[in-house]
């Protein structure tokens, strides 16, 4: 049985898609220059991912290509991974200096 | 407007209002609730598009570990609004034009630049867990493998992160 996709509808087209997804990228980024907080910044980062997702997926079912969804599955395994090291890096900085603050992170700097 | 656009803009327009809010809300543990409702209506735009097996994905990758995660790392953090510092309005101010200018650079360029094919005729069945895993287990077999290794050393290397060391804490 298949069902029907969204394109099938005449008013809905690929551009749509790449209008939502380009705003939700742009909102990530947003987050990603507004805050201080390493957390909240994180999950911008993860925002944009699923925006880039979410075209990927509109393409494959666009061109009727199952690769494009597939590429989406590894995009997920590798942010969950990345998630997993990403916060146990924020853990262990924040048992170091009691924060995750990224203005304080400046032992670089001087 | 028939029911799908009207589907597909809701879902829209609901997940924009969530990212915005995880964006500016004071609360981390608020942001993680609104990426979490903003994950929720990607995954329903995941079956409009027909993905259902990425829709089930999503639903367990994101709202089943990786929120669960972020929710612990902020309850061990202790976190809160009190604690939450902001940038100068300086910043933020030139942090929303260039997000602005972008966002509007990359519509307009992929509206001009016209690279888009038209469809393909209609195969049965693309997001199915039955044609996804064909060519998930044939095409990409070698793909798939290296990420369960991945998944491992990521879990080695997580462990032995968070693991305290006396010697190495410069604080």
């Amino acid at each position: 049985m298949t069902l029907l996709t969204i394109f099938e509808n005449p008013h809905i087209t690929i551009n749509d898609y790449i209008a939502v997804s380009t705003v939700l990228f742009t909102i990530g980024v947003l987050g990603v220059l507004y805050r201080r907080n390493a957390i909240t910044i994180f999950m911008c980062v993860e925002l944009m991912l699923n925006s880039v997702n979410l075209l990927l997926v509109a393409f494959s079912t666009y061109h009727h290509d199952t690769s494009g969804q597939v590429f989406v599955f590894f995009t997920m395994a590798v942010a969950a991974a990345e998630v997993a090291v990403g916060l146990a890096i924020l853990v262990t900085i924040f048992r170091n200096i009691h924060s995750v603050d990224i203005d304080e992170l400046k032992n670089l700097k001087n | 407007m028939s029911g799908q656009e009207i589907i597909f803009w809701a879902l829209s327009t609901i997940a924009f209002i969530c990212a915005i809010y995880t964006v500016i809300a004071k609360n981390p543990i608020f942001s993680a609730i609104s990426l979490l409702m903003c994950f929720a209506c990607i995954a329903g735009h995941y079956l409009l598009l027909n993905a259902q097996f990425l829709f089930i994905v999503h639903i367990i990758v994101y709202a089943g570990a990786i929120m669960v995660l972020f929710l612990t790392t902020l309850m061990l953090m202790n976190l809160n609004d009190e604690t939450e510092k902001h940038k100068p309005a300086i910043a933020q101010i030139a942090a929303i034009v260039v997000s602005v200018v972008m966002g509007l650079i990359l519509i307009v360029a992929v509206h001009k630049a016209g690279l888009i094919l038209p469809a393909k005729p209609v195969t049965q069945g693309v997001g199915m867990i039955g044609s996804l895993g064909k060519v998930l287990l044939d095409e990409y077999f070698y793909p798939f493998e290296f990420i369960s290794i991945l998944l491992l050393s990521a879990m080695v290397g997580v462990v032995l992160l968070t693991k305290k060391d006396k010697k190495t804490e410069y604080k």
